[in-house]
């Protein structure tokens, strides 16, 4: 029997696929589409709400009313769910694949947290309605509290800063008025290392301190010697991430913090690498004074493309009489908050981010006291595996002695290449990879901080490290060009970055719809 | 461990590759006295459906908004949030990334913070806005200090119709940072008050319209002051829906205009998080706080969005940075943005027009329950009313009565001696029924 | 021209020196953004930071090599801060200050001297 050979055909044309290879006509590829700005597919006569009319009688707001067009485009709902959805696929995210920004703790965020903070007893609740009607939250609250001061040795928590930076305001803010309390007012200079986070300066300066830096010894610590140098009865605070940006824990962390009491002075932790000593070490048995704790980092409540964060801030019982409001007692009538002003003031309008305190609570209870410090203790082993993966085609910045839970690799090996720090990082993204944090800290030069966490399997980091080896090999092979031109497969390439800062162009504008 | 994929094996081998006898080797450094050997005092680890078993008694304990009349507002407001908004901000690519600081793979977070920025001007009626504060309040503190290096100048005075919250965070971030602020005593129609306290070292007043007690006012008159004093205005608003419907704060001369934005996108969470909107006039713009994205072009001259105007920010400039906000709210910023998009002018004008109308009904109702009186002038969606007694003890009363009446103001300021005012605010989601129980429910508990 | 350590330049015309950032200055900044230039009338000393170059990534203070008044600003450079990278030692010029103490303009580097200086750096 002959067979016709007709139906649906399943070999490519070469012919019309080398054709679709020169570029797209509407700018989509593949399942990645382009998509204009809201302002170019929105319409001033199109909304995605139906809303019931109301006889708009605002006789009584004369003359306060508008009068102009707002200048708001609508969309109606598959409209909406197409703009985003197409926008959300230009992102990398960690459900995606490995993140490994270092300092930001990009670990998985569990979906039943999300769960939990929109059970409506939980996110359908108003800041200002009666304590009577908000129990089980300032039970949560409470709870939350508890673990916070048991994991960190610390008797005190003030709930309300937003994020880290905020949080470190709020401690500072405490030491000054713990020495303003002693009538201590002379003490104008914070310390703080130079591989600090640009928030601790910038924080010490809000405040109106001064900052002067301590020296870094060649392993990667405080220098010992010049801190005690430049503490004296000038010296409110010092300020140093344990363990440190360099992913280092500071061995003399307990004579650091004896120095610092000894001159008078208070120990404010930068605590944003706590997810790597969880449940092992507690930062009270250290001498600490004052710790933000991320829950956003090391309670794993999402990061969501920059915030919201949460910074809760725990004190020693030195700076406890200085938190602010509000704060939670326990009364014969259940649990009581407490909102007039104390201490130093008020960080923000309400009580914090509740909605992180309930998935931070829930990572909590998932974990218990045995899963938190085993994630923390693979979160140290993923990384040094990483170290160990990596050290023979990479230069790390501090060889001796294991790293906690980031790896800091420098430029040295890509020295003569032609290929640096940014071109390696733009390669990365190539292959499918976040890139990890570039030239941070700025002790290490052409930084390159490598955080995996402990949520990626050991299949994931093989793959990471296979990538990372061969591209290395190709980066001292001679193939510049090829990272010179990174990203390739990206939605985008390199982004002109001198442009958009000499002729800043910070809103849709009509005459700025396209530019090609 | 559901959330930790390593198995002993992996751990095992890997230790065997890092050359590590175990685990404790690699936390050497950690001093002797301060390892913990054996596990804290709290709970272990438990499955997913015993902790959300807890998550739901504790939520179960707590009154929501939607379980029955509600009329709290004073700066965090129950509107309807459509569907498709929490849908599109649990997409992964949203949820689970990060500030973009690879712009080539974060051009979707990029293009929603410039949309943002472009939305947000827009409303406000200024030129420039950035990514997002926290909140309100600390978005309020920021404009103060803003002002502070706009002008070289060190005082500002706060109304008596800024939310005292509001005030009190300013007062403690701003004063830490060397200002004086003169924060006026709480006044229901006062906006206009802070003119005559304006003098050669203020740096700006900060107003509120809708204010703390639902009043709107001019501001145009405060803005020419201030102006022809060499001080900004800064203007606060708290209902971000408001926006529909009023002058927009740069119409009436604002050189800042801070907002909660939480009412757009954003539930009540109790108090968080949430999202400060902060917009500005553009020869300003190398002053403000926090992140601003900005259009470019790529290697091949595609347009594309990057963060920018960085060195303003802690990360680069350290101490002389104008802020040290990292973190933002980037996510209910995306909330916002979304829920904005899919109310468009004409949907924002209707919800305005829907709040407006159903406060004035609840105005109009109150005023007919003897031993009420409606103290607020001209509002929006929110009034304060006087009580013959006590308004604390009487929100407790009628809790009974399964009705949340609202915000006692004392609970705001409890030296303000205003104990016998209340709060209230209707909003889209606040029905006749709703109206007609609280006003039987105080009738019968005044009368 | 004289100068700095800092990696300014003064060119002296009768009292008014003409202040800006060398070529290597410019070259180590990347692409300038932004310039921050001091205000007509302002009195600075040696060593006060008196203006500001910006690139993407960087931000730096300028420090006044000299002291003196103000007595003009480049405004230009508001518009076109490319103008400090295309021609740092010329037209990228940031201020001009009408001294009084020549012996400071007499201490500072000449161009061997700055040379023999970014030599060992």
């Amino acid at each position: 029997m002959a067979m016709a050979n007709v139906g649906r055909p399943t070999q490519p044309d070469l012919e019309i696929s080398d054709s679709a290879a020169q570029g797209a006509i509407a700018g989509g590829r593949g399942l990645l589409q382009d998509e204009l700005l809201l302002f170019e597919v929105g319409g001033a006569d199109r909304t995605g709400v139906d809303l019931e009319d109301a006889a708009l009688d605002a006789s009584d707001l004369a003359g306060l009313t508008r009068t102009a067009p707002i200048g708001l485009p609508g969309l109606s709902e598959p409209e909406a769910v197409r703009h985003y959805v197409r926008l959300s696929q230009k992102n990398h995210a960690i459900d995606l694949a490995l993140y490994p920004l270092g300092s930001c703790t990009m670990k998985h965020n569990p979906r039943l947290n999300e769960k939990a903070a929109r059970m409506a007893g939980f996110a359908d609740i108003h800041p200002l309605q009666p304590v009577s009607t908000v129990q089980g939250a300032l039970q949560l609250m409470d709870q939350l509290a508890h673990w916070l001061k048991t994991l960190t040795g610390m008797p005190a928590v003030a709930l309300s800063p937003k994020a880290g930076a905020h949080g470190e305001l709020c401690g500072l803010l405490a030491i000054r008025a713990a020495h303003e309390a002693k009538g201590d007012a002379a003490r104008r200079r914070v310390l703080t290392p130079t591989s600090a986070h640009g928030t601790n300066p910038a924080t010490a300066a809000f405040v109106g301190y001064e900052v002067t830096e301590i020296a870094q010894t060649a392993d990667g610590r405080v220098d010992l010697a010049d801190l005690a140098a430049k503490l004296g009865p000038d010296v409110a605070a010092i300020m140093v991430t344990n363990p440190n940006t360099c992913g280092l824990f500071e061995r003399d962390i307990i004579e650091i913090a004896r120095l610092t009491h000894e001159a008078g002075a208070y120990f404010y932790c930068d605590g944003a690498n706590f997810n790597a000593i969880v449940g092992r070490v507690r930062p009270g048995d250290l001498g600490v004074d004052a710790m933000h704790i991320n829950l956003h980092k090391t309670f794993s409540t999402p990061h969501g493309g920059g915030g919201p964060g949460a910074g809760p801030v725990v004190l020693s019982q030195a700076l406890a009489p200085f938190a602010p409001a509000p704060w939670i007692v326990h009364s014969a009538s259940g649990l009581e908050l407490k909102e007039e002003d104390r201490g130093f003031g008020r960080m923000c309008a309400f009580h914090g981010q509740m909605g992180m305190f309930v998935r931070a609570y829930a990572y909590m209870l998932s974990h218990g006291a045995d899963g938190l410090r085993q994630a923390a203790e693979d979160a140290v082993l993923n990384a040094n595996y990483i170290k160990a993966r990596l050290s023979d085609v990479m230069t790390a910045a501090f060889p001796d002695g294991p790293c906690m839970h980031e790896a800091l690799f420098d430029d040295r090996w890509l020295e003569g290449t032609g290929v640096t720090t940014l071109d390696f990082a733009k390669a990365m993204i190539d292959e499918g990879f976040h890139p990890m944090t570039m030239y941070f800290p700025l002790v290490v030069h052409g930084a390159m901080l490598i955080e995996p966490t402990e949520t990626e399997s050991r299949r994931e980091l093989d793959r990471f490290c296979e990538v990372i080896r061969v591209l290395a090999a190709a980066a001292k092979g001679g193939e510049a060009k090829r990272f010179k031109a990174a990203p390739q497969m990206a939605p985008l390439r390199r982004l002109d970055e001198t442009l958009a800062a000499r002729k800043p162009r910070l809103t849709w504008r009509e005459s700025g719809a396209t530019v090609s | 461990m559901r959330y930790l994929p390593l198995s002993d094996l992996d751990r095992a081998e890997m230790l065997g590759v890092i050359g590590a006898g175990s685990i404790d080797d690699l936390f050497v450094d950690v001093p002797a006295a301060a390892r913990k050997a054996e596990l804290f005092d709290l709970p272990g680890h438990a499955g997913e459906m015993a902790v959300e078993r807890a998550l739901a008694r504790l939520a179960g304990m707590n009154r929501p908004a939607g379980a029955g009349p509600f009329f709290c507002g004073a700066g965090a407001y129950r509107h309807h949030v459509p569907a498709t908004v929490d849908h599109l901000i649990q997409r992964s690519e949203f949820l689970t990334s990060y500030t973009p600081y690879q712009p080539e793979i974060a051009q979707g977070t990029l293009q929603v913070l410039f949309e943002f920025q472009t939305q947000v001007a827009a409303l406000t009626g200024l030129e420039v806005a950035n990514a997002s504060m926290y909140d309100g309040s600390t978005a309020t503190a920021e404009a103060v200090m803003m002002a502070k290096r706009v002008t070289r100048r060190n005082r500002a005075v706060l109304s008596g119709g800024l939310h005292p919250h509001y005030g009190a965070v300013t007062q403690t971030i701003a004063h830490a940072e060397g200002m004086q602020i003169v924060r006026q005593a709480a006044a229901i129609d006062a906006e206009a008050a802070v003119i005559a306290a304006i003098d050669a070292q203020t740096a700006c007043v900060v107003v509120q319209s809708p204010n703390v007690f639902g009043v709107v006012t001019d501001l145009a008159p405060i803005a020419e002051a201030a102006h022809a004093a060499g001080a900004l205005m800064v203007v606060v608003t708290t209902e971000a829906v408001s926006y529909g419907l009023l002058k927009s704060p740069g119409e009436m001369g604002a050189d800042i205009a801070v907002a909660e934005g939480q009412s757009i996108g954003n539930a009540l969470n109790y108090g968080g998080p949430y999202v400060g909107l902060f917009a500005a006039r553009e020869k300003h713009v190398r002053q403000m706080p926090g992140r601003l994205c900005g259009e470019t072009v790529d290697a091949d001259g595609r347009r594309g969005f990057v963060l920018t105007l960085s060195t303003r920010e802690q990360h680069i400039r350290r101490e002389k940075a104008t802020s040290n906000i990292c973190t933002n709210s980037g996510l209910c910023a995306l909330a916002f943005s979304i829920h904005m998009s899919l109310l468009g002018e004409a949907g924002l004008r209707k919800l305005a027009a829907l709040n407006h109308s159903r406060a004035r009904e609840l105005a109009g109702a109150l005023a007919k329950v003897a031993g009420v009186e409606v103290l607020t002038p001209r509002f929006f969606n929110e009034i304060a009313v006087r009580l013959p007694g006590d308004a604390a003890g009487l929100v407790e009363a009628l809790l009974a009565d399964g009705i949340v009446a609202g915000v006692p103001f004392s609970r705001l300021d409890p030296g303000a001696g205003l104990d016998d005012v209340l709060l209230l605010a209707a909003t889209e989601t606040t029905t006749s029924e709703d109206i007609a129980a609280l006003t039987a429910a105080l009738s019968r508990r005044i009368g | 021209m004289r100068f700095t350590k800092d990696h300014e330049w003064v060119e002296l015309a009768g009292d008014v020196a003409t202040v800006g950032i060398t070529a290597y200055a410019a070259e180590q900044l990347g692409d300038v953004v932004f310039v921050e230039v001091p205000e007509v009338g302002k009195a600075v000393k040696a060593g006060d930071a008196f203006a500001v170059v910006e690139s993407v990534k960087a931000a730096s203070d300028v420090y006044a090599p000299i002291s003196g008044e103000v007595v003009a600003a480049n405004g230009e450079l508001a518009d076109a801060p490319d103008t400090v990278n295309a021609q740092p030692e010329g037209a990228g010029w940031f201020a001009k200050l009408k001294i009084t103490d020549l012996a400071q303009f007499e201490a500072l580097m000449d161009r061997d001297a700055y040379e023999a200086f970014l030599g060992t750096l």
